[in-house]
C-alpha cells in the first residue's frame, strides 16, 4: 500500500504548538534571556555570560536551599508513601463506607494551598492554636516561629496532612482493581496477610505507586505556598526551600539575572530527578518480567 | 481425596429467605464420590458458582451441611478445607518464578524444602512446564498461566478436591482441547475428585463422568452424558444439551397415545393422564423423515448442512420441529415425521413423567 505524504497535516498540530509556545517556551526563553544579562534598572541590560550560573552553582545559599529541599522531599516521601499504602489497605472495599472514606480522603486535596498554610499557621500557634496549646500543655517545648526543628515538624506534618490523601486514593484505585479471585486463590494457597501484600497487592500497585512517587516528589520539590504562609522561610533560613529563595531573590531583591539562572538550574534538577525516579522504578518493574 | 456429601444444602444471598424464589441455590442433597469427575453445567446465573463457593468454603450455605469424607466442614474456612481451585482468569503471583509459584502453597504450610523441591518438579512434569521453571510467571501465555494455577492445586497431593470455575474461558480454542484432555489424563492417573463449572456443554460432556445440570438455582439432573442425552429429566436439560436441542411440543397424553398439533403420536408405554402443562420431548436425532402414510405431516422450512449430518427445520402445524438426517440419507419431497418410540419422553410442568409400570 502506498503511503500518502501530505504536509498539510502539520497545520493540524499548529494550534497546540502555538499554545505551548505562548504558555511555556516563550516565557522560558525570557528567563534564559535574563540569565545571561545584568541590569541596574532603567531597562538597561548588559551581557553577563555564564557568570550568574557560576555564581549560583557555587553559592552556599543555593546549596543550603537545595539540601533543605532534598531533605524535605525525602522525608515526606518516606512518610506519605508507606502511610498512604497503609491507609488504602484499611479502607473498605464495598458498602457505604466507600463513599464516606473517599470524600473524607478527598477533602484536604480540595483546600487551596494558601488556606492550608493559614490553617496550620493558626493551628500551630502557641497562644491560640489547638495544636500549639495542646502540645505546650503537655509540657513539650514547642514554638515553630522560634525553633527550626519545630518549624520543620510543623511543615512536614502539614504536607503529610495535605497530600497523603493523594497517595491513598491512587493506591486505593490500584487495590480495588485486583480481582477477588486473587484473594481467594491466596487463601486456598494458605498465604499469610504479609504474603498477600508482598506478592499480590504490592506488585499490582506498582504502577500507581510510580505515579504517586513522581507527583509527590515534583510537588514537594517545588513547594512554596504552604511553608511560606506558615513560617515565611524561617526561623532564620531554616525552612527556606528553593522556590522561597527564588522568589526572595527575584521579587524581594530584584536580582533578575541570578534568579533566572537559578530557575533554570532548578528546572533542570527537577527534570533530572524525575527522569531518574521514572527510570529506576520502571526498570524495577521490567526486571520482574 | 474425599467423598463429598451435600446434606440438604441451600443458599440465599438475602437474609431470612421464605419463598423458593429467594434462594439462589435451591435444596441439593447428593453425594459425590471420591475420585469422581463432576461437571456443573448451566447457563449464567443458574447457581452453579454459588454451589462451587459453598463447596470451596467461600460461602456458608443458609441451610444444610457439607461433609468432606464424613467430616462436617460447613463452617470451616477455605484454607482449612484442603481444596484447590482454578479460577476463570489465571491467578499467578506475577513477581515470582514458575518454580516459586508452584512452591508457594507448600512453603506457606511450612513443608521442608527438600519435599517442596520434589513435589514442585513432579508437578511441573505433570503440567508440562519443566523447562519454564526458572522463568518469571508474568511473561507466560494465558494457557501456561492457567496451568500454573492448576499446578498450585496439584502440588499439594493430599487435596480433598480440585474445583474449576470455568477455567478455559480465556484459553484459545485449539489449546482448550489440549488442556481438557490433559486434565482428563491427570484425573485418570491420580484420581483427584474434580468439580468443573462450565456453561459449555461440550466441555462438560467431554470432561465429566457425571454432569450436574443446573437451572434457575435448582439441580435438575445428575447423570452420565448418555443419560442426559437419552432421558433428560427436565425439558431444560433437553434443549440445553444437544445441538440442536430437544424438540419440546405441547401435547395431550392419554394411555399409549399423545396428540401433538392435532395428530396422534404413538407412545412406547402407557401414561396416566399427567397434571399441569404437558409436553412431549423428542430429540432431533430420534425424528425420522419418511415418505408415506406413517407419522405426522410436516413442512420443511430450511436445511442446514453441518458436515456429517443435516439439520432439517420444519413446521408441524404451527409448532417448530427439528430433525437430524444423516449424511447420505435422502430427504423426501413431502416428508412426514416419525418419532422413534425409544426417544420419546413426556413432561408435566417441565419435569419428566414416568410411564405406568
Amino acid at each position: 500500500m502506498d503511503k500518502t505524504w501530505n504536509n498539510k497535516a502539520w497545520f493540524m498540530v499548529l494550534p497546540v504548538l502555538v499554545l505551548v509556545a505562548f504558555s511555556a517556551v516563550i516565557p522560558l526563553m525570557t528567563v534564559v534571556n535574563y540569565s545571561v544579562q545584568d541590569t541596574f534598572g532603567n531597562n538597561e541590560f548588559f551581557w553577563a555570560g555564564t557568570e550568574w550560573f557560576k555564581e549560583t552553582l557555587t553559592s552556599d545559599r543555593f546549596h543550603q536551599a537545595l539540601w533543605r529541599n532534598l531533605m524535605f522531599s525525602a522525608i515526606i516521601l518516606a512518610i506519605e508513601i508507606p502511610l498512604g499504602i497503609a491507609i488504602a489497605l484499611t479502607m473498605p472495599k464495598k458498602g457505604i463506607g466507600v463513599p464516606v472514606c473517599l470524600v473524607l480522603m478527598a477533602l484536604p486535596l480540595l483546600i487551596p494551598w494558601n488556606v492550608v498554610g493559614t490553617i496550620w499557621q493558626v493551628f500551630g500557634r502557641v497562644d491560640i492554636g489547638l495544636l500549639g496549646r495542646s502540645v505546650t500543655a503537655l509540657g513539650i517545648d514547642y514554638n515553630y516561629t522560634q525553633d527550626p526543628i519545630d518549624a520543620w515538624v510543623t511543615v512536614i506534618l502539614m504536607d503529610v496532612w495535605h497530600w497523603t490523601s493523594l497517595v491513598v486514593l491512587l493506591c486505593y484505585a490500584g487495590l480495588v482493581s485486583i480481582p477477588d479471585a486473587y484473594y481467594q486463590a491466596a487463601r486456598i494457597d494458605g498465604a499469610s496477610k504479609w504474603s498477600v501484600f508482598r506478592h499480590i497487592q504490592l506488585p499490582k500497585m506498582q504502577r500507581v505507586l510510580l505515579i504517586a512517587v513522581l507527583l509527590r516528589f515534583m510537588d514537594s520539590f517545588m513547594i512554596y505556598t504552604e511553608p511560606f504562609v506558615v513560617t515565611g522561610g524561617g526561623p532564620g533560613n531554616s525552612t527556606t526551600f528553593l522556590s522561597i529563595d527564588l522568589v526572595k531573590m527575584a521579587v524581594g531583591q530584584f536580582d533578575l539575572g541570578p534568579a533566572a539562572a537559578m530557575s533554570i538550574i532548578y528546572f533542570l534538577i527537577i527534570l533530572l530527578l524525575s527522569w531518574v525516579f521514572y527510570t529506576v522504578m520502571t526498570q524495577a518493574g521490567e526486571e520482574r518480567r | 481425596m474425599a467423598r463429598i456429601d451435600l446434606d440438604h444444602i441451600a443458599h440465599a444471598y438475602r437474609p431470612n429467605p421464605t419463598k423458593p424464589s429467594d434462594f439462589a441455590l435451591k435444596e441439593v442433597h447428593h453425594t459425590w464420590d471420591d475420585g469422581g469427575a463432576y461437571a456443573l453445567l448451566g447457563p449464567s446465573g443458574c447457581g452453579k458458582t454459588t454451589l462451587l463457593n459453598v463447596i470451596s468454603g467461600l460461602l456458608v450455605p443458609s441451610k444444610g451441611r457439607i461433609l468432606f469424607g464424613g467430616t462436617d466442614v460447613t463452617r470451616m474456612p477455605t484454607e482449612a478445607r484442603n481444596i484447590a481451585q482454578v479460577f476463570q482468569f489465571p491467578v499467578i503471583y506475577d513477581t515470582m518464578t514458575v518454580y516459586d509459584n508452584l512452591a508457594f502453597p507448600l512453603r506457606n504450610r511450612h513443608v521442608p524444602e527438600a519435599r517442596v523441591d520434589a513435589a514442585v518438579r513432579e508437578t511441573a512434569e505433570m503440567i508440562g512446564l519443566t523447562d519454564k521453571l526458572t522463568q518469571r510467571a508474568r511473561g507466560l501465555t494465558a494457557d501456561q498461566k492457567q496451568k500454573i494455577s492448576l499446578g498450585r492445586g496439584l502440588v499439594r497431593q493430599d487435596v480433598n478436591a480440585i474445583l474449576f470455575d470455568e477455567p478455559l474461558t480465556v484459553i484459545d480454542p485449539h489449546m482448550k482441547w489440549q488442556l481438557r484432555s490433559q486434565l482428563k489424563l491427570l484425573h485418570k492417573r491420580f484420581g483427584f475428585t474434580m468439580i468443573y463449572v462450565t456453561h459449555d456443554q461440550t466441555e462438560a460432556l467431554t470432561f465429566a463422568d457425571k454432569v450436574v445440570v443446573m437451572y434457575d438455582g435448582e439441580v435438575v439432573q445428575i447423570g452420565t452424558p448418555g443419560e442426559l442425552f437419552e432421558r433428560p429429566r427436565h425439558t431444560f436439560v433437553g434443549y440445553f444439551i444437544g445441538s440442536p436441542g430437544m424438540n419440546v411440543l405441547p401435547a395431550e397424553v392419554a394411555g399409549r397415545e399423545a396428540r401433538v398439533g392435532g395428530h396422534a403420536v404413538p407412545l412406547p408405554r402407557a401414561y396416566r393422564r399427567p397434571a399441569g402443562k404437558v409436553e412431549l420431548g423428542v430429540r432431533p436425532e430420534f425424528v425420522r423423515l419418511v415418505d408415506g402414510r406413517e407419522g405426522v405431516p410436516i413442512v420443511v422450512t430450511g436445511i442446514e448442512d453441518v458436515g456429517r449430518y443435516r439439520i432439517v427445520r420444519a413446521q408441524l402445524g404451527d409448532l417448530e420441529l427439528n430433525a437430524v438426517v444423516k449424511e447420505g440419507v435422502a430427504i423426501p419431497s413431502a416428508p412426514r415425521a416419525v418419532f422413534e418410540p425409544a426417544g420419546v419422553n413426556i413432561y408435566a410442568d417441565s419435569h419428566i413423567v414416568e410411564p405406568e409400570a
